[in-house]
């Protein structure tokens, strides 16, 4: 049995399973039956000074698939409605019965040190074990000067940090917003500030679905609608790019990272994992699905490590960093192209009509008594994997690299390049 | 999705057979379907329905838009949704056979998209400018609808001539009620109708109160579309005891709803669709055991794998290999069929001469229909069937004829549709001439 125990700034965890900041961290009832399930740590939903915000009534937008099945989801919510107290007794209570898992508090406040510090000591009371920055909502509380308004300034990121830092013994994390041009500036500036780790992403400015009958964005509120944001499955590649660039950097190649965007079983999870995030955290496929999810998560990840030989998640964590390059290193020598598999076929023609109105007419239809057959025109094709997608039977296309026999060349070497010259 | 599987309480006469698909269900299964590039079902529906694009519109959430895809290519498409052996058709082609041994519930989904189109109202085409021709359609069957729609909205006006007092053909007196449920076939011709421009003559005969010769020369053509209306005789002793009736005219009692019920046993006689019917309806009725008795062997049944499976499950006993030798009875009334066992040695059928004799009080053949040819004085015939050219023209020009009368495929409803609009294209073109 893989040994699952995860670590993040010092914060250590039974698995590397977390939930977001977010409704399902609201209260000691929801916290309680998340650890009950197995969740390894939870960060709780961001606290904020008194009086605590009010929530409008229509919350959530979501993008569904023809199956109904969730693939984005968008909400307006703002940080937690309970009264601070409230939040910090429960969590001192949670975190005094449940001492082996990772009790986060997430926190935002105005551009003001004050109101960081006085919350940031009032959580420290509780016993918890960490707090995160959320500097990252990017609807209604950035209206009011929070949450993106300061993830999308570096100065205010690092300033922000800072302060925390200044103010506490406790880990700092600091949840990075995806709304910018390059997390790469966000990242830095949090670790100038003095972060212990970062997160992300927080959710991407959206409007879910438009409402044909009422003429407006959804979710709809008496008629109007405002930007959201979004999360669930559709925003992993995004999230997990952001991982990379962080990782790949070398002023940040060190920054412990906590991955987080449309994490909804252990393969997403090991993706992040391999880019290098130390743990992950999970909002929508819990809300979709219910705390019982992590079962399926924390067993699949333990079987596909067990399968490899890994024992531990350091045997892994990073292990696909080093593979993710510019354009530029990529081997321009390379080729492969699709096989297809005629026991497998089921003849759908998906194949042929895909490459041939779009990509590169490798695909041509035999006809062979009665049936059809398609076959792959390897002078054709250019390997570029549209077939293999599209294709609905599972391993019916794959793709072959093919022996060349050429070696291996980037295009700044390349003959090809106009500007081979200039940059060599 | 098979219908066999729906049903657990005895099957009524009312009730749908494959009920309809909920919203939910419709969800589900247009999702199963691959979008397909130029799939074999398609290929494998007579009519060439757009089946990938009729149910990617369900999918996309536009139902009526689905239907309109059905009925641009068969306007019958309502019924054919509900009585097509979709079983060796369009759903026998589709890819998720291959590998899932499930297709996509084709059908249901027509009905389901087409249901939807016509319970909005009106009529979704529209027709096309007056041509200022004219053409006569004999009979009101699948066949004269469609050849009957596709003229008008050509912009053909169209008489059709129908025997009967109600149009639809076997639709109305031949499918099983519980395919038809709701008064289907009327509510469907009403819906063709609402097109415009064509106008039924009801109670009007050709060969009685009609004459080919008349109807050439009032129209710019003539399209025959009169089915297959003599039932086949038995051809055996003892046929014309009272008890022993004509399959098709037992049903078109139940469908006219005027059947008596059925106490005691009951010998249907035949292998075809029509004698799976009959067997099931009677049971309907109140028959207290039905036997289908066919002379040869289950393999060579008319009836589809699919309807076999369903007569079983509905409680019909069916015994193959039993040829009709001679029906006994005693004053005038039946009482027993005797049949020769048969068998199949060395590709050919023999008879044993071992005589069996099965008791029964109503004894239903269902041996096929014919065509009335003293109604078609001077068209060619061949084996049974009018005799068209590849354009549907009898050797009368001017003169069409498609549907059960002439031998195009097999005798479906789909097909007698595909030629009812195959036929209107080709008449068009003779009378823009
Ligand atoms: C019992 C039974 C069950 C069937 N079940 C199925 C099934 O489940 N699925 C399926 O696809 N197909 C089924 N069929 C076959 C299908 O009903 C026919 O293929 C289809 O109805 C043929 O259409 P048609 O227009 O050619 O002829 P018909 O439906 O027979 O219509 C012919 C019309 O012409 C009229 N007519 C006839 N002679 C004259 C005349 N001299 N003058 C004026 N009018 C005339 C008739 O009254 C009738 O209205 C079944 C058939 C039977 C008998
Ligand atoms: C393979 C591929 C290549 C693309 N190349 C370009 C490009 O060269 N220039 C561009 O402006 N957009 C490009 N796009 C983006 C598309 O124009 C479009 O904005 C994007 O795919 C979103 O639209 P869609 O998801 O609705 O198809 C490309 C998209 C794809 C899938
Ligand atoms: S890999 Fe691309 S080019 Fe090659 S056959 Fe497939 S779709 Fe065509
Ligand atoms: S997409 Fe796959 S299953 Fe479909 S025809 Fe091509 S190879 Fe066959
Ligand atoms: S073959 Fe099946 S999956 Fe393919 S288009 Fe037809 S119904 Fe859809």
């Amino acid at each position: 049995m893989a040994d699952l125990r995860s670590s993040i700034a010092g914060i250590t965890a039974p698995n590397p399973f977390w939930l977001a900041s977010a409704p399902p961290t609201d209260k000691a009832y929801n916290v309680r039956r998340a650890f009950q399930a197995g969740w390894g740590g939870v960060v709780w939903k961001t606290l904020g000074e008194d009086p605590a915000v009010v929530n409008v009534s229509s919350r959530y937008g979501a993008l569904l698939d023809a199956n109904r099945q969730l693939l984005g989801f968008n909400n307006i919510e703002l940080i937690t409605d309970r009264p601070l107290d409230l939040n910090l007794q429960e969590i001192t209570e949670v975190k005094r019965d449940w001492p082996d898992r990772a009790l986060v508090v997430s926190l935002m406040a105005r551009m003001e040190e004050a109101a960081w510090v006085g919350l940031v000591k009032r959580i420290e009371e509780t016993g918890a074990d960490g707090v995160e920055l959320n500097l990252g909502c990017p609807h209604g509380m950035c209206e009011r000067g929070m949450g993106s308004a300061i993830g999308q300034v570096p100065e205010l990121v690092e300033q922000v940090t800072r302060w925390v830092k200044g103010a506490t013994r406790m880990p700092v994390i600091v949840k990075l917003t995806p709304n910018i041009t390059n997390i790469l500036w966000s990242a830095e500036a949090a670790k100038r500030g003095g972060a212990n780790a970062v997160s992300l992403i927080n959710t991407i400015n959206s409007i879910a679905t438009v409402d044909l009958d009422l003429m407006a964005p959804t979710p709809t509120v008496d008629g109007k609608g405002t930007h959201g944001g979004y999360c669930g499955p559709a925003v992993k590649p995004i999230a997990l790019n952001m991982v990379a660039e962080i990782g790949r950097n070398h002023v940040t190649a060190d920054v412990p990272l906590s991955g987080i965007g449309g994490i909804g079983n252990w393969r997403d999870a090991a993706e992040f994992l391999a880019l290098g995030a130390v743990n992950v955290q999970v909002c929508t496929a819990a809300m979709v699905h219910g705390f019982r999810i992590v079962g399926p998560m924390i067993d699949g990840l333990s079987q596909w490590m067990d399968d490899k030989g890994y024992r531990r998640l350091d045997d892994f964590i990073g292990a696909a960093l080093g593979n993710v390059v510019d354009w530029n290193s990529l081997n321009m020598n390379f080729s492969a192209k699709a096989v297809i598999d005629q026991d497998l076929c089921i003849d759908c023609g998906r194949c042929h009509i895909a490459c041939e109105d779009t990509s590169h007419q490798a695909i041509r239809v035999v006809a062979e008594g009665g049936k059809r057959r398609f076959e792959v025109i390897d002078q054709e094709c250019v390997g570029c994997n549209l077939c293999f997608h599209v294709c609905p039977v599972p391993r019916c296309i794959t793709m072959r690299s093919e022996d060349n026999g050429l070696p291996a060349m980037t295009w700044t070497q390349d003959p090809r390049n106009p500007l081979r010259a200039a940059s060599a | 999705m098979n219908a066999v599987a729906h049903q657990s309480a005895p099957q009524s006469l009312n009730a749908d057979l494959t009920p309809p698909l909920s919203a939910l269900q419709a969800m589900v299964e247009s999702a199963r379907c691959l979008y397909c590039f130029e799939p074999a079902c398609v290929s494998a529906c007579p009519t060439g329905i757009d089946i990938p694009g009729f149910i990617r519109r369900i999918a996309d959430g536009n139902v009526a838009g689905a239907g309109r895809t059905i009925l641009s290519e068969n306007i019958l498409g309502g019924t054919c949704a509900r009585v097509c052996p979709t079983e060796i058709l369009c759903q026998q082609a589709c890819v998720r056979n291959t590998g899932e041994e499930r297709p996509v519930a084709i059908g249901r989904l027509q009905r389901f998209a087409t249901d939807a189109l016509m319970g909005k109202g009106g009529h979704p085409f529209i027709r096309a400018a007056e041509s200022g021709k004219a053409v006569a359609i004999v009979g009101a069957g699948p066949a004269g609808l469609a050849c009957a729609h596709r003229l008008s909205l050509l912009g053909h006006r169209v008489d059709i001539f129908e025997a009967r007092p109600k149009p639809g053909g076997l639709s109305e007196y031949g499918l099983a009620a519980y395919k038809m449920a709701d008064d289907f076939a009327q509510r469907e011709t009403s819906f063709i109708l609402a097109l415009g421009g064509i106008a039924v003559h009801y109670g009007r005969t050709l060969g009685e109160t009609l004459d080919l010769d008349a109807l050439s020369a009032d129209y710019n053509a003539v399209f025959l579309a009169v089915g297959l209306g003599n039932p086949r005789p038995l051809g055996i002793a003892g046929d014309d005891l009272a008890g022993v009736e004509d399959a098709l005219a037992f049903i078109e009692k139940i469908r006219q709803g005027v059947a008596a019920p059925i106490l005691g046993r009951v010998i249907v006689i035949g292998g075809g669709n029509t004698a799976v019917d009959a067997a099931i309806q009677a049971l309907c009725l109140g028959a207290g055991e039905v036997v289908m008795a066919y002379r040869r062997g289950a393999a060579q049944m008319g009836a589809t794998a699919w309807e076999q499976q369903l007569a079983l499950t509905r409680g019909v006993i069916i015994k193959p290999w039993l040829a009709p030798k001679r029906i006994v009875g005693e004053d005038g009334r039946v009482e027993a069929v005797q049949f020769e066992r048969t068998i199949l040695a060395d590709g050919v059928f023999l008879s044993t001469g071992e005589v069996i004799e099965v008791p029964a009080d109503l004894v239903l053949t269902a041996i096929g229909q014919g065509l009335r040819a003293d109604d078609l004085a001077g068209l060619a015939i061949d084996g049974g069937r009018i005799v068209v050219d590849n354009r549907y023209q009898t050797g009368r020009p001017g003169v069409f004829a498609g549907g059960d009368c002439i031998k195009s495929g097999l005798d479906l409803t789909v097909q007698a549709v595909e030629d009812g609009k195959r036929a209107a294209q080709a008449i068009d073109r003779f009378i823009r001439n």
